[in-house]
């Protein structure tokens, strides 16, 4: 059996559990994310009587606050090993890339430190979140103009 | 039944993620940008509206509703400033969260030690 067999074989023999695992758990996590989110989004409702639009910044607020202390903490870490996507897809994985870049750069002083690069990672989603709306909203410009 | 829809469509979407993150070499950064530039498009003709009025939080909460945000600010305020709007409105309905994100960001890299 030479290098290029072994290779083949032993991709074959690769556990492919742990891929249904990660799913699982991603929509397991991203699930309960979703109830928590709306048990605050009622709460907020409730406290100030207000409609789901007008309390759903209220409810990122707070979600992107316990995402931060969470990291500050190193707690959001360890729940990320398990959850995978379950962590970066919802708001708080936003609020975790801003401020794990923001403390992980802390050692290069106030500015070129923490200020340049607290949007390292979380960045891209923000660069081209505006660029597609914009490309997208004169689309939409152009065709409430003619229809 | 609030909780349940909100469980199920952010479990989904969290699921998919994976699944493409299991799938291909692509990074976080990948897939939350490719996330974004899907939920403005899905806003395009007020469909991530109705996925809104369905799921609720569930819709609300992963990162294609931030793209859906952006998208709807800029919409609304097209209304009334015309193509201005676009760069006007942008932020409208996301600016709290990215606010508190950069906020929050700053205290926690000021009072906490990275731990790794």
């Amino acid at each position: 059996m030479d290098r290029k067999e072994y290779d083949q074989l032993a991709e074959e023999l690769k556990p492919t559990g742990h891929k249904v695992k990660n799913g699982f758990n991603a929509f397991l996590y991203g699930g309960v994310m979703g109830v928590i989110a709306q048990a605050i989004l009622e709460f907020f409702m409730n406290v100030y009587h207000c409609s789901q639009k007008e309390a759903t910044p209220m409810m990122t607020i707070t979600l992107v606050f316990f995402a931060c202390l969470l990291t500050g903490l190193g707690i959001y870490d360890n729940i990320a090993k398990h959850a995978g996507a379950g962590t970066f897809i919802p708001i708080t994985g936003f609020a975790n890339s801003m401020s794990s870049s923001a403390m992980d750069s802390r050692s290069e002083g106030l500015i070129f430190g923490i200020g340049s690069n607290m949007f390292k990672l979380g960045g891209t989603v923000i660069t081209y979140g505006i660029v597609s709306s914009s490309l997208l909203g004169v689309i939409r410009y152009v065709i409430t103009l003619f229809w | 039944m609030n909780y349940i829809m909100a469980f199920l469509f952010s479990g989904f979407v969290c699921f998919l993620a994976q699944m493409i993150y299991d799938h291909t070499k692509w990074t976080p950064g990948h897939i939350t940008s490719l996330f974004v530039v899907l939920g403005s498009f899905l806003d395009l003709f007020h469909v991530y509206d109705k996925l809104v009025d369905i799921f609720h939080a569930g819709a609300l909460i992963p990162i294609t509703s931030f793209g859906h945000s952006l998208m709807h600010g800029a919409m609304e305020a097209t209304e009334k400033f015309g193509i201005f709007g676009i760069a006007m409105g942008m932020f409208d309905l996301t600016a709290a969260g990215i606010s508190a994100a950069i906020l929050f960001s700053f205290l926690v890299a000021i009072l906490f030690k990275p731990k790794s």
